[in-house]
């Protein structure tokens, strides 16, 4: 285990432009809410992404400015935004159908824990309690929908996310991507977990003490 | 069945006519459980609900419903929101269950009936259908045809559809054929009554003020 933490890796900004720089142009995106809300603002000049969040918006744009928010133009977060040009509102089947029935291409999420094999638990850590709340993220991730995990690579204690088995409660199973840490970049295959890209300064042998299953790399 | 997300689309003004009316033991279907000690959450507050089926019971703002919850005082039947939002929509369209794969493998699944098809698993979830659904909008006409205002639409036309009765607050009456026929989003054969509230309260602000029903 490692006790003390040191300042290496790639900041909160530099992970938000890795999955940025990950998504296609002309693609249908989710974003989670809190450090995935990130993204939006690292986009690649030139690259047209289409964000859509499942209370009813697809099109959505930034934060508007101060004075301008209105209580019926929100978020998934509850959050105020905008809509840009050739935005469309709709009810929440029709929302739901757009993530169940795979017509959003990305979605990028935070997590809790991520399995070896892309199992993912970001909804509930099940402590006694706690009032369960699950919104939108098991449909999320049930489809064929890529789902990106932008997250820390450890807990603020220094334990690992990446484990072998998820020890809280599941969000669905085999369903990660790609995992957007501050050490590295990971990609979830079959056959296990390919580190893709390190962060400046940190070597493989770094990441895997910080991971619990075996790490992978590209030969 | 109550519409909205969060504050938009909470039809705070028919939430508090039936904590008048007086009704209790409901069974409430709505997404959150409402903001501070109005609307919703005051329904709560005042007993009146027996039961929650909900997608995401706390929010920020949220008080009541943890604290019935903790207390063991009110049931929570927990939904991811997307079969949350199929269920009331397939309930409206007559259909008794369906299979999903959302929540495969994980608690929200467990003694569901799940089967497999093409190789895949999924899970049955029965659909929803109740007695009544208040929901807002923002026009509508005596036929019952309704627009509304952006993510303040969210669950309310499927509601319209699963509800035996629809009751609606408008904040504008318009006369029949004002409304663009291509436009019209709920169709008015979903909806019973409907009532003009041309000013409604805003929740954030009611909660911020720490306003509580009956005033």
């Amino acid at each position: 285990m490692v006790s003390k933490e040191e300042k290496i890796g790639w900041n909160v900004s530099d992970m938000a432009r890795n999955v940025a720089i990950d998504i296609p142009d002309g693609s249908y995106v989710n974003l989670g809410i809190g450090m995935p809300e990130l993204v939006a603002g690292h986009v690649p000049e030139g690259r047209e992404v289409i964000y859509h969040t499942e209370n009813g918006l697809l099109g959505m744009g930034p934060t508007p400015e101060e004075g301008r928010e209105d209580p019926e133009l929100i978020n998934a977060g509850k959050k105020y935004v905008t809509a840009i040009p050739g935005a469309c509102y709709f009810h929440h089947a029709d929302s739901f159908t757009m993530i169940r029935g795979n017509h959003i291409d990305i979605c990028v999420l935070g997590a809790f824990q991520v399995a070896e094999n892309g199992d993912l638990a970001n909804w509930s850590t099940g402590a006694p309690g706690a009032i369960p709340a699950v919104g939108g993220a098991m449909d999320l991730v049930a489809g064929d929908i890529k789902i990106f995990v932008i997250s820390r690579h450890t807990t603020k204690t220094g334990e690992p996310k990446i484990v072998n088995n998820c020890t809280y409660p599941l969000t669905g199973r085999q369903v990660v991507d790609t995992v957007y840490t501050d050490l590295a970049v990971i990609d979830v295959k079959k056959d296990g977990l390919y580190v893709r890209e390190l962060a400046p300064g940190v070597t493989f042998e770094y990441v895997q003490e910080r991971t619990e299953p075996q790490l992978k790399q590209y030969s | 069945m109550i519409g909205g997300f969060g504050e938009a689309g909470s039809p705070i003004e028919l939430i508090h006519a039936l904590i008048d009316q007086g009704a209790k033991d409901l069974t409430v279907i709505s997404n959150n459980t409402g903001s501070g000690h109005v609307g919703l959450a005051a329904l709560i507050a005042h007993r009146r609900v027996k039961k929650m089926i909900c997608s995401f019971p706390r929010t920020a703002n949220s008080k009541v419903f943890p604290e019935l919850y903790q207390n063991g005082e009110i049931e929570l039947e927990l939904v991811p929101q997307g079969t949350l939002a199929e269920r009331i929509r397939s309930g409206g369209a007559g259909i008794p269950a369906f299979y999903t794969p959302t929540a495969v493998g994980t608690p929200l699944a467990e003694g569901k009936e799940t089967r497999e098809f093409d190789g895949q698993s999924y899970v049955m979830e029965r659909t929803i259908r109740s007695d009544f659904a208040l929901v807002k909008c923002r026009a509508a006409d005596r036929y019952g045809n309704l627009v509304y205002s952006k993510t303040a639409r969210n669950f309310a036309p499927i509601m319209c559809m699963a509800a035996e009765t629809a009751i609606v607050q408008t904040k504008q009456i318009v006369e029949l054929g004002e409304l663009d026929p291509e436009a019209v989003v709920t169709p008015g054969i979903f909806v019973s009554k409907v009532v003009e509230v041309s000013d409604p309260a805003e929740e954030s602000k009611l909660v911020a003020e720490d306003r509580r029903y009956p005033w």
